[in-house]
């Protein structure tokens, strides 16, 4: 139950949910909601791990992990922006088809054990600051510090470039960046494919710099939509989707250090005592999900912010707005 | 809407084709929207058995062996049945909320708490030990039903008043549910340590065909049981309100149009409310019918009906009585699904199937239309 310990292992584990969460941003600032992320986590963590099993070359398996991401977004893209299918359904069918294509390449993949990870390494001189030293710069996978720099990096691209300025354009008001020549479908599947791309590194975040294995659907285990509900917690920032995805981290390392000591504030831990009492600790990362959107909601309205206003509307060129 | 001519994204490079194609807006869907369905789901089964043989399968022989054990005799129809039997009422729970255009992704914990309180009245239990079975029987229908509408209250509140996003809550709901099965067939309810409740009593046992082989020897070890007639009445009674009540076409108009419901007075939140519930409910209706038709104890595991429910949902293009033909289908795939190896085959198959009927709604909207290149 040390504070620094549970907060450095909020920051590992929160960069699944960053990078996851991330990608969501993108996508659905250009107007696309992409509710496939499940099932494109769970692709990256296979593609990812069995790559490492095949050739023992993380990087490599990071590599084909992204790929498989960008490969099961584009059937998203098509569907959602050529065909204008619904984007609810189409999320939702590709959740099913990753976690599927997961599963029949997994088969066989829980008995290859453990494999090599990622390196750890510690940056000198930052790691010698107190509290933030060994929170964030001690011993993290490098895909953590890729986490670091992806926040500034996505901050800067959607507010303070050309590139991104046609993104928000695309995502208010698609009819107007066409007339000023933005190509819409271009920009949406551009991001779409770029959070294909962050879900499925942030599946191989999870195999190849977390926890090297393949247990099935529980890999990922639902956090591929603890990351769509951050990107409304978040209001589609990514500053606030860095806040929120290393506190849920957080909060999944203390609800699993809190079953190890005997006594909590002087009393007998009753987590410890009945140990069918933790199935209620582990609800605790979704209640707040809710909460969060509860308290979110009400912010939202009060302060006028709100989704980005073409989200789930499928862009027709030529044809006047819904 | 006016027949405009519309470019596939992107605009076809008319230039180096002799002839263009191009997408044409349909004023009136299409008469026989059916086709477009069932030509999807054909493509979809022929992409499929591709990814089969990709992965070293052998896609005819999954097929055939899919149909034979699916309904090649009277003991595997009926087992197609069962297996059939949470997936109308779960599919009948989605197409009843996504008409309003409420995306109760939930169904699937509904179904669980439906299944955990049909549990409690057996368990705690809320009946005497030696009622008889018709008592019991339908005290469980009861609890299962409210504990589903109940938890299906949850989003409904949450979206009518506070305009909270119902797919994510029920999909968080989902998980907890889920948790909280666990800690009851971990916890209290667990059998000598085991993670699943003791066997219930033959009175909490709906009847199955097997029972009456006394008096109809052909009806010997078949295993279909009252689960599915109450699942063709609840198909049946979903197809009348939707249909043929004034509620059912006050939930189709909230849903193609919030704005004209609420100018014509529609208490649309309470509907929401109400929708949701019976949503719910209907879904807590099949987790009842399946721990005391099927399984005749509570686990700890989610078979999936509630994911698996959506696609039904979606085939039947949210008709009460198509779900009925759609969950039948479903139900062969999972049942033979469970033979094939690699296991994940079902689930890929349902992904594709899916997405093949989606994009062919483009086709139900508009009209392919191929010209000559001027």
């Amino acid at each position: 139950m040390d504070p620094i310990i549970i907060l450095a292992a909020g920051v590992t584990t929160g960069t699944v949910l960053l990078f996851a969460a991330l990608g969501e941003v993108f996508a659905e600032r250009s107007g696309v909601i992409n509710l496939g992320v499940e099932g494109m986590m769970l692709m990256g963590a296979v593609a990812g791990f069995s790559t490492v099993v095949a050739t023992g070359n993380p990087w490599l398996g990071v590599l084909v992990a992204m790929l498989a991401g960008v490969a099961l977004s584009l059937l998203h893209a098509i569907v959602t922006i050529t065909f204008q299918a619904d984007q609810i359904v189409s999320g939702l069918s590709l959740t099913l088809l990753g976690t599927g294509i997961a599963r029949v390449l997994g088969e066989g993949l829980s008995k290859a054990g453990s494999t090599s990870l990622l390196p750890r390494p510690t940056i000198p001189v930052l790691s010698e600051i107190p509290v933030i030293g060994p929170i964030f710069f001690t011993e993290q996978s490098v895909l953590v510090y890729v986490g670091y720099l992806a926040v500034p990096i996505a901050w800067y691209w959607i507010n303070r470039t050309r590139p991104g300025l046609h993104l928000r354009a695309v995502g208010e008001n698609p009819t107007a960046a066409d007339s000023l020549g933005v190509n819409v479908y271009r920009v949406r599947y551009m991001y779409v494919m770029l959070g294909g791309l962050l879900a499925g590194l942030a599946g191989a975040t999870i195999t190849l710099a977390i926890q090297p294995g393949w247990f099935g659907d529980l890999t990922v285990g639902g956090r591929g939509w603890i990351a769509i509900g951050l990107v409304i917690f978040a209001q589609w920032s990514p500053l606030r989707v860095a806040i929120g995805a290393y506190l849920f981290g957080a909060i999944g390392r203390l609800i699993y250090d809190i079953q190890g000591p005997a006594e909590l504030f002087g009393f007998s831990n009753p987590f410890k005592d009945v140990h069918a009492l933790t199935f209620f600790l582990g609800m605790t990362p979704f209640i707040l999900v809710i909460l969060i959107l509860v308290f979110g909601s009400r912010e939202a309205v009060r302060k006028r912010l709100g989704s980005p206003a073409a989200l789930g509307m499928p862009y027709v060129r030529g044809e006047r707005g819904h | 809407m006016s027949a405009s001519q519309v470019p596939l994204a992107p605009p076809p490079r008319a230039r180096r084709m002799p002839y263009t194609v191009s997408l044409e807006r349909r004023l009136e869907a299409p008469r026989r929207s059916w086709l477009i369905t069932l030509v999807a789901v054909l493509v979809a089964l022929v992409i499929s058995g591709l990814m089969i043989a990709l992965v070293g399968g052998d896609p005819i022989r999954s097929y055939v062996h899919i149909v034979g054990a699916a309904f090649g005799s009277p003991g595997v129809i009926s087992d197609t049945l069962v297996k059939a039997t949470p997936l109308i009422l779960a599919g009948l729970a989605c197409a009843l909320a996504f008409r309003m255009r409420l995306w109760n992704i939930g169904v699937e914990g509904q179904y669980l708490m439906g299944a955990w309180g049909a549990t409690a009245v057996v368990m705690v239990p809320l009946v005497p030990a030696d009622a008889p079975a018709p008592v019991v029987l339908a005290a469980m229908a009861v609890a299962g039903f409210l504990s589903g509408a109940i938890w299906g209250s949850i989003p409904g509140l949450l979206k009518a008043y506070l305009k909270v996003n119902e797919i994510i809550v029920t999909l968080m709901l989902n998980y907890i549910a889920l948790l909280f099965i666990q800690y009851w067939v971990f916890g209290p309810w667990s059998e000598g340590g085991f993670q699943m409740t003791r066997q219930f009593p033959r009175t909490a046992w709906l009847p199955r065909l097997s029972d009456f082989a006394d008096s109809v020897p052909a009806f010997g070890g078949l295993t279909v049981h009252a689960g599915f007639l109450v699942a063709l009445l609840a198909a049946t009674i979903v197809w009348l309100v939707v249909r043929r009540s004034r509620w059912g076409f006050v939930i189709q108009l909230v849903g193609d149009s919030p704005n004209a419901a609420r100018y014509a007075g529609v208490n649309i939140k309470r509907d929401i409310v109400l929708v949701f519930m019976a949503s719910g409910g209907l879904a807590g209706l099949a987790g009842m019918s399946e721990v005391a038709g099927a399984v005749h104890r509570l686990q700890d595991t989610s078979p999936g009906y509630g994911f698996t429910a959506i696609i039904v949902a979606y085939l039947a293009r949210f008709n009460p009585l198509g779900v009925v033909v759609a969950a039948i289908l479903f139900a062969a795939l999972i049942l033979a699904g469970r033979e094939i190896q690699p296991s994940g085959i079902p689930a890929m198959v349902q992904g594709i199937v899916l997405f093949c009927v989606i994009a062919s709604d483009v086709l139900r909207r508009y009209s392919v239309r191929v010209q000559r290149a001027a």
